[in-house]
């Protein structure tokens, strides 16, 4: 079996301490039952707190010989209970023995067990159950491969106090994933464990209360649900706004609040709502304070980051709610130096949680800072915080890292922060570090932030500029993460605004023509946009133009023609007429647009569209191909003249006839100007 | 948003006028006071109810019974601030003291600073400017700290949002809120009496105050239970005894000696048994005060008396001070005549069964101070009750009313008897007139205001009673018997005449003229038992007869008259009250009641 062959170390402790732990097996095979059940409860009394005589008795097979007693029809009711209990007992061991045990199936054994009616057997195999299933190494899938299972533990839960703590700790422990929460939903969890709120016992509350945490986390179908649900005619809501009183223990108040958190997140509960910004939001600040535990501390802060994520008002009183801004910079501070001197085991402890204090930080002040100028402000303006994000890029913990650019790239959408701090602290060094090698999640956000910094009103875009982040801009677009391909064409884009023809020529270069069309085919219409932004962007100033469209221009042509073809938003459309009329500006590229009927009937055609924003883009263009060269050669002259008549030729005049009566201004104004020039 | 939303609700009610609305309004905040600080005593130290018509300064005007503040100054510089205080300081046994303030309009600036300051701070300042005052600005958010310049604190506040300052007097901090969302401590000095303080500085500025009035934004009782739970924990886990067993042994004394003190013999046996203990008093004495205090309790007074009186015979007679006296250091020593308070229930007893035993005593041996010589000096006691138990109707004034004997009288006539004019009970009448100034009237429903109503009225009664016997359905007084009725109002004619000379040989004792009446109020009603003062037949009113009777015995024998246990708790409580008087504010939350039950 395979628990008998664990490890081979195991096997060298094993010869010393045989002797004893044999005794104790050997008693599981006596053919009378009575010393069967005295010896099953000597090892009982053996194991507890001893997790090397637990060890032991697993090598030498004793799980196999329990579990095979315990189903045993002929084992008396003692005896499978007592069979339970010391399987209970091996499982609060080490993860070794766990693994062990599941490994001898121990968990459909103990599942099958819970059939029985006695109510102490099946007290013990839940108790058992529990230690297994809440232990990180248990697959939680055993606990849904039989479908009877969740059905049969639903039915137990109403037998005692016992019952309902072990399978609320089950239940809470074994909903990872949204098909999880689907399968408890249907099976009545909510219902059947609601009752269960206002239990007598306080781990049966607290458990059923972790079980609506777990079950209504983004889970919008069990929000829903749950707003309506009456505990003793008394809404749910309200039931978890009592847990949450200041007399209620920390961990019932913040499980309480993480409820109605994800409630509110799934939208059943509004944002306005007393119980969120009276109750919910003050309890989370409440975490964060210094009088909680470490965990208690990273667990409020990481909850109430993600509720006020999509609010601004409830950043907004967040940010004002017991200095909550300056509350965080103490997270920064651990392992402090003190503890380091006179406790090894606090200085232990506050390393271990250091870095998820540090992550916790970050991501509240990422959702803090938002949408609300004034917090990010109060945010860059907390003791050392550009500091603490620049080395928080650098740390060997991921989780960190992203959070500490999350953080940055909530900071860099403010024009004053890029234009100050940002330059200050030269975040952009530890930034492209950060983007050579790190995991997508983190490349995203690295990369967004990115593309603030390469705002052209931003000072770090030069040094960025200097330090060859085209060719990894560039490698971006060809990720097969859409969010990634957005971000690098998108920083491209940023990239071209008004830049030289050199910063031009290099992003035409380095992205390649190919790739440049790929993109204008993804299937993403973000990508899509962004990449006719960087067109226009590249296609701007007119020797620019001209030398574009000298080399790329039949491409270009194609690429604008299949998009005014196919089935494309306004605003992709609208972006690609603009294009078209920034073609339309240069002085050789004109000729592109005048030798192709196609497009010209195209124009013709978007300048009598029923969108008032495709109409003026289609004029605009129209109004650069006929535009006369104030400070052009003779034969410029004669030039814009040959396009004025073949234009007239098309019936252009008469649309721009027809468009200077157009109701919208705008589009008159343009039409008017471009009339104009047939008259001059 | 819900700051706006109780708003309006504020000032709704604010606008309601007359006196119903008003006295509505007033037990309201009373109530909603006793809730949230249920450890004040507000006859020592009176909560802040409104602003200071007198403790302002001249820029200031009120108004809406002083609870809205409005600025009437020029306001053209910060020499133009002025500040108005509540009528009194934040008593320390409210542990955690909570206001709001809502701002009605900004006016020009919005200089508005809300705080707290010390008596005698200048009031033509904004709170937190000058020393022992701290506020927090409306203009620019900052938080004054007994200092001119602020620190940058929480948001600036304008119309319409609620502004609360809460102070902590347990670790002296205080921090403010808006719109029911706290910011954060600020420290205070550990300074006593702080007032609610609101200062306004430009014109059009005006404020509405809610001390309680009015529920508040910011969940304060939230907040107090935070702190009530501390409290308590930190009690709980209070280290106590450094030597093994020491702390359990003592308890177990005290145990043993609460169960001997109120004579519970064979558990105080069993106990002490069990606890390996020595009993400081004979079994055979214990079994004694068993004995009268069953008697007492079962109501049965005439044999109470006459035991105690074969068992002590020195004891009612002779003890001049039989004393309920509390612990030492108590507020007010309470003291009651013992033999007084026994008569009375003796008289009360008569009322309510035909006691066998006491016929056969010759009361006025022990009733009649006339005709017992050492009674006089007995029930001369030097201290009185320094403290009168307000009685319910005290505060009316009453015109002239019947006496109480009249009251008897009539019960008597109301039994058959039709002679008022009985002169003994005439002569009483007019004697007792400055004594009983109130109470019969009252609570009778007839309204005997004078002598010549009285008699149509007491036909009334009279008819009504009649009915009500031949249907039979009550109980009677004295068992119904014509002759227990008249021995009883002898007797209550001689608890009268006691009582008078008490009065000429003490000074009134209100204590006891309270007993009495009550006790002759019970005369008055065909159904005592169901009256509202029928409380007094309850057997539950024994307890302090049986208690005061078993302390003054143990006194006897040289033995502590309390109880350890009940000094301990007697310990605590003066504790608490002494930490109120000194401004430590855990006292709110560690209620000596809490641990009792």
């Amino acid at each position: 079996m395979a628990c008998l062959l664990e490890a081979p170390l195991r096997i060298s402790v094993l010869s010393e301490v045989t002797a004893t732990s044999r005794h104790y097996v050997d008693r599981l095979f006596d053919p009378d039952p009575q010393k069967v059940l005295q010896g099953v409860i000597d090892m009982k009394n053996a194991v507890i707190g001893n997790n090397k005589q637990k060890a032991n008795l697993i090598v030498l097979g004793a799980v196999p010989r329990l579990l095979y007693l315990l189903q045993q029809g002929s084992s008396s009711s003692e005896l499978r209970a007592e069979c339970a209990v010391v399987l209970g007992s091996l499982a609060m061991g080490t993860e070794n023995n766990i693994k062990s045990l599941v490994d001898c199936h121990i968990i459909p054994a103990l599942l099958q067990g819970l059939l029985c009616p006695d109510l102490i057997f099946i007290e013990a195999c839940l108790r058992c159950l529990r230690t297994v299933f809440i232990s990180p190494v248990t697959p939680v899938q055993l606990l849904y491969t039989d479908p009877t299972v969740i059905p049969h533990l639903m039915s137990l839960l109403c037998r005692s106090q016992r019952t309902q703590e072990y399978i609320t700790q089950i239940f809470s422990h074994c909903c990872k994933t949204p098909e999880h929460q689907t399968v408890l939903f249907n099976h009545g969890a909510i219902q059947n464990i609601a009752p269960l709120l206002i239990s007598p016992s306080y781990k049966v509350r607290m458990q059923a209360l972790k079980c609506f945490s777990v079950l209504a986390y983004e889970n919008t179908q069990v929000s829903m649900t749950l707003v309506n649900v009456l505990v003793d005619e008394e809404l749910l809501s309200q039931v978890f706004v009592r847990m949450m009183q200041r007399d209620q223990p920390i961990d019932m108040q913040l499980t309480a609040a993480k409820c109605l958190t994800y409630m509110c997140r799934a939208g059943a509960i509004r944002t306005d709502d007393s119980c969120i910004v009276l109750k919910t939001l003050p309890c989370l600040v409440r975490m964060c304070s210094k009088e909680r535990l470490l965990e208690e501390r990273v667990e409020g802060a990481e909850t109430l980051a993600y509720l006020m994520e999509p609010d601004v008002e409830l950043q907004r009183i967040a940010s004002v709610t017991d200095h909550l801004v300056a509350m965080l910079a103490d997270y920064f501070k651990y392992p402090s130096s003190v503890s380091a001197i006179t406790d090894i085991k606090r200085l232990d402890h506050d390393l271990k949680h250091a870095h998820e204090l540090r992550q916790a930080a970050f991501k509240l002040y990422a959702s803090l800072g938002s949408n609300d100028e004034d917090i990010r402000k109060k945010i860059t303006e907390t003791e050392n915080m550009m500091d603490r994000i620049v080395s928080g890029l650098s740390e060997s913990s991921v989780k960190v890292r992203l959070a500490a650019v999350r953080c940055l790239h909530s900071l860099s959408r403010s024009v004053q922060q890029l234009r100050t701090s940002f330059h200050d602290h030269a975040v952009w060094k530890p930034l492209m570090k950060l983007l050579q090698n790190a995991p997508d999640e983190v490349l995203v956000m690295a990369s967004s932030t990115l593309c603030n910094l390469l705002l052209e009103f931003s000072p770090s875009k030069e040094p960025i500029l200097e330090s060859g982040v085209i060719e990894l801009l560039c490698s971006l677009t060809q990720s097969d993460s859409p969010a990634l391909r957005v971000n690098g064409i998108w920083a491209l884009m940023n990239m071209a605004f008004q830049a030289d023809q050199k910063v031009k020529g290099e992003i035409v270069r380095a992205l390649g023509t190919e790739q440049l069309f790929r993109l204008l085919s993804d299937p993403d219409s973000n990508v899509l946009m962004k990449t006719l932004g960087l067109l226009r962007n590249l296609l701007s100033t007119r020797p620019h133009i001209d030398q574009v469209m000298s080399s790329h221009g039949k491409q270009i042509m194609q690429a604008v023609t299949l998009i005014l073809e196919g089935e494309h938003s306004i605003e992709v459309k609208e972006q690609t007429l603009c294009i078209l009329a920034n073609i339309a500006d240069g002085n050789t590229a004109k000729e592109l647009i005048m030798t192709n009927d196609d497009i010209l009937q195209k124009i013709k055609y978007y300048m009598a569209h029923s969108n008032v924003k495709l109409q003026l883009a289609a004029t605009f263009c129209i109004s650069n191909l006929i535009w006369n060269e104030e400070d052009g050669e003779a034969n410029a002259m004669t030039g814009s003249q040959e396009r004025q008549d073949k234009l007239r030729e098309l019936g252009f005049v008469d649309i721009l006839h027809k468009l200077t009566q157009a109701s919208d201004p705008n589009l008159c104004d343009r039409a008017k100007t471009a009339m104009q020039q047939y008259l001059a | 948003m819900s700051g706006q939303s109780s708003g309006c609700g504020f000032l709704m009610s604010v606008v309601v006028h007359g006196d119903s609305a008003l006295n509505e309004q007033e037990n309201e905040l009373n109530q909603q006071l006793r809730r949230l600080y249920p450890a004040v005593n507000e006859l020592e130290t009176p909560l802040p109810r409104s602003w200071s018509p007198k403790d302002k300064f001249s820029y200031i005007g009120l108004s809406q019974n002083n609870l809205r503040v409005h600025y009437k100054g020029h306001g053209k510089t910060p020499k133009d601030a002025a500040s108005v205080r509540a009528t009194h300081p934040i008593p320390a046994a409210c542990g955690v003291y909570y206001f709001e303030v809502k701002i009605i309009s900004k006016g020009r600036d919005g200089y508005m600073g809300i705080g707290l300051s010390a008596q005698g701070v200048n009031m033509n300042r904004l709170p937190g400017w000058d020393k022992h005052s701290y506020g927090y600005h409306g203009d620019d958010g900052h938080s004054f700290c007994s200092s001119g310049t602020g620190q940058p604190y929480g948001p600036t506040f304008t119309t319409g949002d609620v502004i609360g300052c809460c102070v902590n007097l347990i670790n002296n901090t205080c921090f403010y809120t808006k719109n029911g969302h706290s910011l954060v401590y600020v420290c205070l000095c550990p300074q006593p009496n702080l007032y609610p303080t609101v200062g306004l500085q430009t014109p059009g500025e005006v404020v509405d105050a809610n001390f309680g009035q009015h529920p508040f934004v910011f969940d304060i009782e939230d907040y107090m239970r935070e702190w009530r739970t501390k409290i308590q924990a930190q009690i709980d886990r209070f280290p106590i005894g450094d030597r093994e067993g020491e702390w359990q042994s003592m308890i177990q004394k005290m145990v043993a000696s609460y169960l001997v003190h109120h004579s519970y013999c064979a558990t105080a046996e069993a106990f002490a048994k069990s606890t390996d203990q020595a009993v400081h008093e004979e079994l055979a004495s214990i079994k004694n005060r068993q004995k009268i205090q069953k008697l007492v309790l079962s109501g049965r007074m005439g044999e109470a008396i006459e035991t105690t009186q074969q068992l002590y015979p020195s004891l009612l007679e002779s003890n001049p001070n039989l004393l309920f006296m509390l612990k030492e250091g108590l507020p007010a020593l309470v003291q009651k005549d013992l033999h007084f308070l026994f008569c009375c229930k003796t008289f009360l007893n008569l009322i309510h069964e035909h006691d066998p035993v006491l016929d056969q005593i010759n009361l006025v041996f022990f009733l009649c101070p006339g005709c017992s010589p050492g009674f006089d000096g007995s029930c001369c006691n030097g201290v009185m009750s320094s403290k009168a138990h307000p009685s319910p109707h005290s505060h009316k004034p009453c015109p002239p009313g019947p006496a109480l004997l009249a009251a008897a009288a009539e019960l008597s006539s109301l039994n058959g008897s039709h002679s008022l004019q009985q002169p003994n009970a005439s002569t009483d009448v007019d004697m007792e007139v400055d004594h009983f100034t109130n109470g019969v009237t009252e609570s009778s429903s007839n309204g005997f205001f004078n002598g010549t109503s009285k008699h149509g009225a007491q036909t009334e009664d009279c008819d009504a009673d009649m009915e009500v016997e031949s249907a039979q359905s009550k109980r009677q007084l004295c068992g119904g018997s014509q002759a227990a009725i008249e021995r009883m109002i002898h007797f209550g004619r001689e608890l009268q005449s006691m009582s008078e000379h008490l009065r000429r040989e003490c000074g009134k004792n209100s204590v006891n003229k309270k007993m009495l009446k009550d006790a002759f109020s019970l005369l008055a009603y065909s159904d005592p038992w169901t009256s509202p003062v029928g409380y007094q037949l309850d057997s539950i009113q024994r307890e302090p007869v049986c208690s005061t009777l078993n302390s003054a015995i143990l006194e006897t024998h040289n033995l502590p008259k309390q109880p350890p246990l009940a000094q301990a708790v007697g310990q605590a409580a003066q504790c608490l009250s002494i930490m109120a008087h000194s401004g430590s504010g855990s006292c709110a939350f560690a209620a000596v009641d809490d641990y009792l039950h």
